[in-house]
């Protein structure tokens, strides 16, 4: 196999069809009421089908309505939906976007060289693609293995290729939602309450009097419950707290803002569990009953008091104080956010160990307006055979390194296959489904590096992201709009479960993420495992088991179930067990110390910016989600590039101007590919920029999206790595302004 | 009956959903909107303060794009809402400069646009699409003139505000500050 192939390709085949589609698009957008009047204003048809959205890990579900030819009107949220409640956010109201994006891929692409050696695509019927991923796969069982194959995934698709990669022999299955974002603080919830958060997160904001968001935009990243629940709080008059460097749209709503320094946020925490102990404002009955090491923890933080944390975070002491106060006062309903993406600074379990302390102190886990108890209907799994064990994993490769994370990492996943002389690294062949590695993995350089050690890289998608431009096979997924998909089950207050159904036959030569698995694995020899015809007769099968049916399903799109496990929140003398090895709530950790790490979180100094540097922050914007929806035409018209927010003194110490284009260079000498445009805002401070994460992309088929703004994925190349878990921070990077890309020859 | 909308600045997030489900619904034309977001930030680090609006025709009592009309194409319909009616519209644009929220748009299509309140949905008793679609529930609509609507109740609990009240054009949407 020759080594210097895989350069990167544009996906290079804009069919016919595509440009006849577009204009019909147009032609739709012509409202008919011009030719009717006004009295016709209302939907051409009654027509609607259930779906869930699949914009965001949110899944919504909702409804999808048509036009009278047909086409898809728009979709909205499904009143019964306790993940919604009736209210789509904007990126599931513009998922519509999603299905008519002209950009799409829209049939197989395989990998040639021609006979002057340069690389190109060339479109595949189906059959001529999978036979070539068949193939390739099991020449890799023969030559290395089937351990030797991963799963990169994000989304639906994941438990059917899942699923053939487990059949085959594989057991490094990764979804970057882990080590890239949530795994930190599940692992740091396990170790302190026996019971990760999973998603959603069963924080009880609706009823809680006090929500403390470390970090999280809440609204601007648009978990939609949780934003509803949000808002249903400040109504009732619930006091927010919001500790940010930026002045984020919550902060705005917020009681107290806490502008810290960035990096400091255990320092922060370790003094407000110094004012609740040394004050005695815990919840003295539930951390007696509930909680084992309070003794160890208070020797701990006797010295960490608000002045000592004044001098690392900025934040003064009385405002330490007074909001300490604040969360006792509304104790225990009060609510200590995790957050989500929480992988920044490499401490990051021990800082989410810091947040799950705090909720113990105030007593607010399984507490009403804390956290509550969340149920989850078990759907059980369509029959099929045993799948054969693993003999190994990526985690052979890891050195014995990161026990204690409960999921793959994707980026350990991408280690091993980057050849070591002392570690076991042989992944040979990748699967991606969903998530654009390019973007989504921190140092573009080394997942570069890793791709081209690959003997096979298939991705699946619906868009031409980055990643397909380094595939051998491109198999192009329609959207949730066209297909079937799993029965989605909600883990919350009460267990729901909802429907997805195609609304409309998938435009082009597209297929859905399950039928792609089933002939993958059939060519593969593995057809036992996808022992069915139709992907309907899988959602009956698995209906009937729980009651329900396909046929009632369709109708109602989502069914919701009493709850069975018990109540929703602790009660008075009940018995709890919690999950850990103690069965008590961990403030000390035995698991982590078991691993040789600290007990209990102790702040250490990160680094600071060089001169003329400052903090790389990166955040969400509502209308989209990661770069996956940069491209998609409604929502782009919301929000089509990223800027730059600097601080006015900043701007001036710089001469920036408002709008004023400039390329961001990195502490390693990356510069941005593209420019982007500055936002002098006195939101953020002046230690610190700000970007909204998922734009700058370089490939050019991504039509609206290519070059808009910049990616600060790309200026990700410092990774602090979580010695727990493996988490892969990326708030220890800097960036400077640079107004020519002169230094880009330099280095 | 006087339809009027109120909207709580204090929980609006900005998230434009209500710009994206209003195009949707309404078939606005993608590069165009009916309604919109504006953020104002006052102050200085670290003592700021945001306020979020949504946007969009005001179905003012007083219009002035209803009187320079030359059509009779902007017209008022029952409840007081303000709408084009697209094909006596011969797409002169003087509503639009007339107006002082720059609510109205020029469609491809050769007419003037703008929001409707939604009256198809109004009429078979549902709510705007913005309105029935916001996260955050900030949007109220109702009818003013009926002391149980959810816009009268919240308008009479809550400290509120017009835009450009001095364009004397009696705006019907009313933020809660």
């Amino acid at each position: 196999m020759a080594q210097k192939r895989r350069d990167f390709i544009k996906i290079s085949s804009l069919s016919a069809a595509g440009l006849i589609f577009g204009s019909q698009y147009l032609r739709s957008s012509v409202p008919d009421f011009k030719k009717k009047g006004l009295g016709d204003l209302g939907p051409m048809s009654l027509q609607r089908t259930p779906t869930y959205c699949e914009i965001c890990f949110w899944k919504c579900a909702g409804w999808v309505h048509k036009n009278e030819d047909g086409s898809i009107k728009k979709v909205v949220g499904n009143d019964d939906d306790t993940n919604c409640n009736g209210r789509l956010c904007p990126r599931g109201t513009g998922g519509v976007g999603m299905y008519y994006d002209q950009d799409r891929l829209k049939t197989p692409l395989i990998r040639v060289t021609g006979a002057d050696g340069k690389q190109t695509f060339r479109e595949a019927s189906w059959d001529e693609a999978l036979d070539v991923v068949a193939e390739k796969m099991q020449l890799i069982k023969e030559k290395h293995g089937a351990e030797c194959t991963a799963l990169f995934t994000h989304g639906s698709g994941g438990h059917y290729f899942g699923n053939l990669l487990k059949a085959f022999g594989s057991g490094n299955i990764a979804a970057p939602s882990y080590a890239q974002c949530r795994g930190p603080r599940e692992v740091a919830f396990i170790a302190t309450f026996g019971a990760g958060l999973d998603s959603p997160e069963p924080t009880d904001i609706r009823d809680t009097r006090c929500l403390v968001l470390i970090g999280s935009h809440l609204g601007e990243n648009m978990h939609n419950g949780q934003v509803q629940e949000m808002s249903d709080a400040i109504d009732k008059g619930a006091a927010i707290i919001t500790v940010d460097p930026r002045f984020s749209t919550v902060a705005s709503k917020s009681k107290f803002w806490l502008p810290i320094k960035p990096a400091t946020d255990i320092a922060l925490l370790l003094a407000w569990i110094h004012e609740i102990i040394y004050n005695e404002w815990y919840d003295k009955k539930y951390v007696e009953k509930h909680t084992s090491g309070f003794e160890q923890l208070k020797e701990h933080v006797k010295n960490y008091t608000p002045e000592w944390a004044f001098g690392i975070t900025t934040i003064a002491p009385d405002v330490i104080r007074e909001t300490a106060r604040e969360m006792r006062d509304a104790s225990p309903a009060v609510i200590i956010h995790p957050g989500r993406h929480v992988t920044w600074y490499g401490d990051d379990t021990q800082r989410l160990r810091a947040v799950a302390i705090l909720n113990a102190l105030l007593g607010s886990w399984g507490r009403r307006g804390g956290f509550f108890i969340p149920e989850k209907l078990e759907v059980p799994e369509f029959p099929h055979p045993p799948f054969p064990k693993p003999t190994k994993t990526w985690r052979d490769a890891m050195g014995g390194k990161y026990f204690l994370a409960d999921l793959a990492l994707a980026s350990g996943v991408c280690d091993a296959t980057i050849p070591s002389p002392d570690l076991d690294c042989s992944i040979k062949a990748w699967i991606v489904n969903g998530t654009n590695l390019i973007m989504t993995l921190p140092d573009q350089k080394k997942t570069i590096e890793a791709i081209k050690n690959l003997e096979l890289l298939v991705v699946v998608d619906t868009m031409p992201m980055e990643i397909t431009g380094f595939a051998d096979v491109v198999l192009p997924e329609c959207t949730y709009l066209e297909r079937w998909d799993d029965i989605r089950v909600v883990h919350g207050r009460n267990p729901d479960i909802a429907l997805r159904m195609p609304a409309t036959e998938p435009l082009y030569d597209t297929k859905p993420a399950y039928w792609i698995a089933k002939k993958l694995a059939e060519k593969m020899g593995l057809g036992d495992y996808f022992k069915w015809e139709n992907f309907e007769d899988v959602l009956e099968w698995q209906l009937q088991q729980i009651g329900s049916s396909l046929e009632e399903m369709k109708r109602i799109g989502v069914k919701n179930y009493p709850r069975e496990s018990g109540p929703l929140y602790f009660e008075e003398d009940m018995p709890v067990e919690f999950g850990t090895d103690s069965g008590k709530i961990e403030l000390y950790s035995t698991i982590i110390a078991a691993e040789g790490f600290d007990a209990m979180p102790v702040y250490t100094p990160h680094m600071e910016p060089p001169s003329g540097f400052y903090h790389l922050n990166y955040g969400r914007a509502p209308m989209h989600t990661f770069g996956r929806t940069a491209n998609n035409p409604n929502l782009t018209d919301l929000m089509d590039e990223n800027t730059v927010w600097v601080n006015p003194k900043v701007a001036k110490e710089w001469g920036l101007k408002n709008e004023q284009p400039v390329y961001l260079e990195n502490q390693d000498g990356v510069v941005s590919d593209f420019t982007i445009k500055v936002r002098i805002t006195e939101r953020i401070r002046f230690d610190s920029v700000y970007m909204v994460h998922g734009f700058g992309h370089n490939n050019e088929k991504l039509t609206r999206s290519h070059g808009r703004g910049a990616s600060d994925s790309q200026l990700i190349t410092r990774v602090l790595i979580d010695p727990i878990m493996g988490g892969t921070g990326m708030r220890g990077n800097f960036v400077t302004f640079r107004f020519e890309k002169e230094s880009e020859a330099k280095s | 009956m006087r339809y009027a909308m109120a909207i709580d600045t204090k929980k609006c997030v900005g998230c434009a959903d209500c710009v994206v489900a209003c195009q949707t619904e309404n078939n606005v034309p993608i590069g165009y909107c009916r309604d919109w977001i504006v953020e104002v930030t006052d102050g200085t680090y670290p003592q700021l303060e945001i306020e979020l609006r949504s946007e969009r025709c005001n179905h003012c009592d007083n219009s002035p794009c209803v009187r320079c009309c030359p059509t009779g194409a902007s017209h008022y319909e029952k409840g007081g809402i303000v709408v084009v009616t697209h094909h006596k519209c011969i797409g002169c644009g003087a509503c639009i400069a007339s107006c002082p929220y720059d609510a109205r748009y020029s469609h491809p299509d050769g007419y003037v646009d703008k929001c409707t309140f939604c009256i198809h949905r109004i009429e078979k008793g549902e709510k705007p699409a913005c309105v029935a679609v916001c996260p955050t529930k900030c949007m109220y609509f109702g009818d003013l003139e009926d002391p149980n609507s959810e816009v009268s109740i919240v308008l009479k609990k809550r400290k509120h505000k017009t835009l450009i009240p001095e364009a004397g054009t009696k705006p019907q949407v009313y933020y809660l500050i």
